[in-house]
């Protein structure tokens, strides 16, 4: 077993993806992210890996369609700012069906924004990560512990897919220091028949593409695209439940907002409150059938969140709006205290009274 | 006795091209290329956005599509992932100029042992005869309608001139395919660009002043006067690096 | 059992380090543990902070809101954290570098001149682990047992030199009295 060394979320994820049999980084200097390109420029040039700090974010995702063409795993990252420059390349990656890695270690915005925590970018990531009709497997950590499990999860859901997984954390992940016991995963092979290592003369030339002038042809590209995307829904969506079998009111929280309200959901049980967490850790395909299970016996819901509520309208959707939903929200960089998600919680106990 | 056949790097695929246009010049330069240097098999090619951007599927080798302006960071990649590959982009004025300036110029300055084929004309093609970052100085384009205005618009961007600036850039060469003795000369620059980097001499780029007889408004043969007569003055053919160089 | 640390003072001063330092100490000692630096604009000098907190339990948020343990390096944070302290918490404050006592009276206060204690053993970047090794003694979650082994995962094995250093620095600050 390895040794359980004390590591920074960002790095974390940066050992995860070597473990991983990643060898080719590609990035451009951001805070709060900055360490996972750091350790990569450290540790890539002696394993033989590419550390490659690009011009641009733009340059960065674009050298990774290159690596990923050729069957390789690669990935960038970044954090918000950055990443809106890398959706061109989210999109081009999902057409020409490339499975890649990349990261967001968010910070709160729009424009600028600022460098602390955030998760403002959820609708980015789940519904519109560039323009055409796509998604990618968004995988959201609450531990360093998770931050490594995950990096080394997504590259697999990528190859088995063909799509780009994105991890979506925020500053306080990315810059935590946690234990953390990192072991290379047992090597999966995926066949990679469409990759472009040459022909060898002996094969016709593979093409990576997403251009499709005739109509009918892209639809078809589309539809087949989505027929995949219901079989990642039907099997990978996953979810971490807390106390929720008895629950009256279950908070719903991913990411750092999800130990915030564990804090406060342990607080609420002392008093006697019925209060549990879902904490989706796929955030798409996002856990549709636990919140819509915990429905049928809670009351009511309530959203923490480090944005303006995004998360809601999914936890509003799994349910067809069957039970109100509240949210309990910071923003530009605030974090709710567990005070804040307690009362919000008391709040709800007093309305079931009501 | 064959005089005359198609290149094996070309697939069998009918070329989309406008009748005139001097791109099929230009793909069955780079396939003789390839083929004269037994290199088919392990060439990747990376075709861009502009009239070009179906090259994939006029090269029999591998190809992968890019984004508007950067072929050359998805070439870097795939270079990177294997540099034992021959890996070339096929770039028009547009998308190597203009929006992908910086891949372009980053991807010199890094060195990056790559082939890029640099097609210019003076025009967009692809949308319909736009102003491109190469447009002639009182040029007549569709987003140009009184003659490109340098008070206004700017001046053309001459790419070899400031390519050669770079450290990292290894053989910069610019030539034309409007006259045989032209095609001749530029059949020897690809080649020489594609040999530098199977010899792992790095940042290699031929930029070929080409026609664009469609949105130009002229016949095939006036276009190739045209070249002679306005774009060559402008766009000065010749050696602008070469770091290997024979002495002679 | 749950210890929430919150180490504070100015950029420079060894608060992430120090912070490092107990962190692993406390995971070699089986306990769950978290860190979280303060991050940004005070890499470059202003004030810096630092979230420890150690637990017998899974720790939920890593945020220090109301710190069992108060460490104040500079007046600013003294003013700053002073009241966030629970009832019954510790606070030690640099007296070096912070003239006013500790107004609460509901908590253990400890004033110790570690910068002073520094420059007088010639260890004057290591007021920091001074004030760590007066924590070790006055607080039940960490401690005094196999502290080189925790120094020797968060010194640098390129400055081996600075393991006793460190050592000496805890064992000055944990034999302070006052």
């Amino acid at each position: 077993m390895a040794e359980k060394v004390l590591m920074k979320g960002n790095e974390a994820i940066a050992e995860a993806a070597i473990l991983a049999g990643c060898r080719h980084y590609f990035g451009y200097p951001i805070t709060p992210q900055t360490e996972v390109a750091a350790y990569m420029a450290k540790r890539m040039p002696k394993i033989g890996g590419t550390f490659l700090q690009a011009e641009s974010e733009l340059a960065a995702i674009n050298m990774v369609i290159g690596v990923a063409s050729t069957g390789k795993r690669a990935m960038t990252s970044s954090s918000s700012p950055g990443i809106s420059l890398k959706c061109e390349g989210l999109s081009y990656l999902a057409g020409c069906d490339l499975p890649a890695l990349v990261v967001n270690v968010e910070r709160g915005g729009p424009g600028l924004g600022g460098i602390q925590p955030s998760q403002s970018d959820y609708f980015q990531a789940t519904r519109g990560s560039g323009h055409g009709d796509f998604h990618m497997i968004v995988l959201a950590p609450a531990s360093v512990q998770e931050m490594a499990a995950l990096t080394m999860k997504g590259f697999d859901l990528a190859d088995k897919y063909r799509m780009t997984s994105m991890i979506l954390a925020d500053g306080t992940m990315g810059q935590m220091m946690e234990p953390v016991v990192l072991e290379a995963p047992e090597p999966v092979v995926y066949e990679k028949p469409w990759a472009l290592t040459g022909t060898d003369g002996k094969r016709p030339h593979n093409i990576v593409n997403s251009l499709y002038l005739v109509p009918e042809d892209l639809e078809r590209t589309n539809f087949a695209r989505y027929e995949r995307y219901r079989t990642v829904e039907e099997n990978e969506a996953a979810a971490e439940s807390f106390m929720t079998e008895d629950a009256d009111i279950v908070v719903v929280a991913f990411g750092i907002a999800a130990r915030v309200s564990k804090n406060a959901i342990l607080a609420a049980r002392e008093k006697g409150i019925r209060v549990g967490l879902i904490r989706p850790i796929t955030l798409w395909p996002f856990p549709k059938a636990v919140i819509a299970g915990a429905a049928s016996h809670a009351k009511r819901f309530i959203s923490v969140e480090l944005s303006m509520g995004q998360m809601i309208e999914d936890v509003r959707l799994a349910m067809d709006c069957a039970r109100p939903v509240t949210l309990v929200n910071r923003a530009g960089g605030m974090i709710p205290s567990p005070d804040e998600v307690l009362a919000a919680i008391e709040t709800a106990q007093g309305g079931l009274k009501a | 006795m064959i005089v005359f056949e198609k290149p094996k790097s070309l697939t069998d695929a009918p070329l989309h091209y406008c009748p005139g246009c001097t791109h099929g010049i230009i793909h069955r330069l780079v396939a003789e290329a390839i083929d004269e240097l037994g290199i088919e098999g392990r060439t990747i090619g990376v075709a861009s956005v502009g009239c070009s951007v179906m090259a994939y599927n006029y090269f029999t080798v591998d190809m992968v599509q890019a984004a508007h302006g950067r072929a050359p960071a998805v070439a870097t990649g795939v270079k990177r992932s294997d540099p034992s590959k021959i890996v070339f982009t096929y770039q028009g004025d547009g998308d190597l100029a203009s929006i992908g300036t910086c891949e372009t110029v980053h991807s010199a300055a890094r060195g990056e042992n790559i082939t890029i084929i640099f097609v210019n004309n003076a025009i967009y093609g692809m949308t319909g005869g736009q102003m491109a970052p190469t447009s002639l100085p009182g040029q007549v384009t569709q987003t140009s309608p009184y003659g490109r205005d340098v008070a206004t618009q700017g001046y053309p961007i001459k790419m070899c001139e400031m390519l050669s600036q770079l450290d990292g850039a290894s053989y910069l060469e610019r030539v034309a395919v409007n006259s045989v003795k032209n095609v001749k000369n530029a059949k020897r620059a690809i080649l020489r660009a594609f040999k530098n980097q199977v010899e792992g001499k790095g940042f290699s780029l031929i930029e070929v002043i080409s026609t664009c007889p469609t949105n130009w408004g002229m016949t095939p043969d006036k276009a190739l006067a045209w070249v002679e007569e306005k774009m060559i003055p402008y766009y000065p053919l010749g050696v602008y690096k070469d770091k290997y160089a024979e002495v002679k | 059992m749950t210890t929430q640390i919150l180490i504070t003072g100015f950029g420079g001063q060894g608060i992430l380090f120090s912070g490092k330092f107990l962190a692993y100490k406390a995971m070699m000692e089986g306990s769950q543990v978290s860190w979280l630096p303060s991050y940004g604009p005070e890499m470059r000098g202003g004030t810096a902070s630092c979230s420890v907190i150690v637990s017998d339990s899974a720790v939920g948020s890593p945020i220090v809101t109301r710190p069992d343990v108060l460490i104040a390096m500079n007046l600013p944070s003294l003013d700053r954290y002073e009241s966030a302290v629970v009832p019954g918490g510790i606070i030690i404050a640099d007296s070096t570098l912070i003239e006013r006592g500790v107004n609460r009276a509901d908590v253990r206060a400890f004033r110790i001149p570690a910068t002073q204690m520094a420059a007088d053993e010639g260890i004057t970047t290591l007021a920091n682990m001074i004030i760590v090794g007066k924590l070790i003694r006055e607080c039940d979650a960490i401690s005094y047992d196999n502290l080189d082994e925790a120094l020797a995962k968060v010194v640098s094995a390129r400055h081996k030199e600075m393991l006793d250093l460190n050592r000496r620095a805890i064992d000055v600050g944990y034999q302070y009295e006052g």
